[in-house]
């Protein structure tokens, strides 16, 4: 015999196993005194372009590590090894997103206390990622000038829940006709007050207020 | 495409709770917010496949979409914006204060005792 259907009241977020993980690593981080920034962009939008010319410019002072999450391949580890940083790949396989138990298992052989930064290259995805906490204690969003200034609204979850947008590719905003205006005013209709640094990894214009940003974080 | 995994969890918490009452499940209930990164659709279909081969299979999965909520500290007040222009529809301040729109939360079990 069954009986009438009943409701039973539950609330549970559905992501509530990732977000313990994350918090367990947010503490782990800030008692090892280590400041960890994650990058989240679309694909080819410069992320590992501007990490490794981060790595290059903070080691000389900071004891710098990576960990860099794609779906296949290990090209990506290889390119910021070469700054002499600790880095390890993150191969996702089929799962187009980090979560913070992939993180939490790759970092578990790590003494987190001789690092001052460790920077988490998500997969380049603007969509996954958005739901995912890792435990970071800054989430950067990079878009590139040649993406179209409109990226923001399409994609607004990943832009709201970032704490700094970075503009990529500065070198060719003239070629695109990039127009900065339009890119800021959709990026603050997402995330009212967010900060916005624009860069270019390649020739280094902006890398020094990026640099000082990270050292700000750090000083927090 | 994290749709998938989502609704494995979904299917996951939903079974644990009703493993541990005793009940069937008949129809998951879920809250969902435009902030949380989830399309809806792509989650209904991802359900079915989740719960395919589970005690949930042929289960429904029940979606109530809600606005995004800010609070408008010009207006003192709660507005519903569009997650693509969180700014006052009445006097147009900026509302970084966001009250709701990123859930992604199982708020009940219809369940058959």
């Amino acid at each position: 015999m069954t009986g009438q259907p009943r409701i039973l009241e539950i609330r549970q977020n559905v992501l509530k196993r990732n977000d313990v993980i994350a918090r367990e690593l947010r503490e782990r981080f800030r008692a090892a005194g280590v400041c960890v920034v994650s990058l989240v962009s679309s694909p080819g939008t410069g992320k590992t372009m501007l990490l490794e010319k981060t790595l290059a410019l903070l080691r000389p002072s900071a004891r710098v590590a990576a960990l860099v999450g794609d779906l296949a391949t290990e090209n990506d580890a290889a390119r910021l090894a070469r700054s002499g940083a600790p880095v390890r790949q993150i191969v996702t396989g089929t799962v187009c997103h980090l979560e913070a138990e992939m993180v939490r298992n790759s970092l578990a052989d790590w003494n987190l206390a001789e690092l001052d930064y460790l920077f988490v290259e998500n997969v380049g995805n603007l969509v996954c990622p958005a739901s995912y906490d890792l435990g970071e204690n800054a989430r950067v969003v990079l878009m590139s000038v040649t993406e179209g200034e409109d990226k923001p609204l399409k994609y607004p979850a990943i832009f709201h829940g970032a704490d700094l947008a970075v503009i990529t590719k500065l070198d060719l905003a003239d070629a695109v006709e990039f127009d900065s205006d339009t890119a800021l005013a959709n990026l603050s209709a997402v995330n009212p007050g967010v900060h916005v640094l624009s860069l270019s990894a390649k020739t280094g214009a902006g890398m020094d207020r990026w640099i000082a940003m990270l050292r700000g974080w750090r000083g927090m | 495409m994290h749709e998938l995994s989502i609704a494995a969890s979904i299917v996951d918490l939903a079974q644990e709770e009703a493993h541990k009452r005793g009940v069937r499940v008949l129809a998951v209930h879920l809250k969902l917010g435009p902030l949380a990164g989830v399309v809806r659709d792509a989650l209904l279909g991802s359900f079915e496949m989740a719960a395919a081969g589970t005690p949930l299979e042929h289960s429904r999965l029940v979606i109530e979409e809600l606005p995004v909520i800010v609070f408008c500290p010009q207006c003192d007040a709660r507005r519903s914006v569009s997650a693509q222009s969180l700014c006052c529809p009445q006097c147009g301040t900026p509302t970084p204060e966001v009250l709701q729109g990123a859930e992604l939360q199982v708020t009940a079990l219809e369940v058959d005792s």
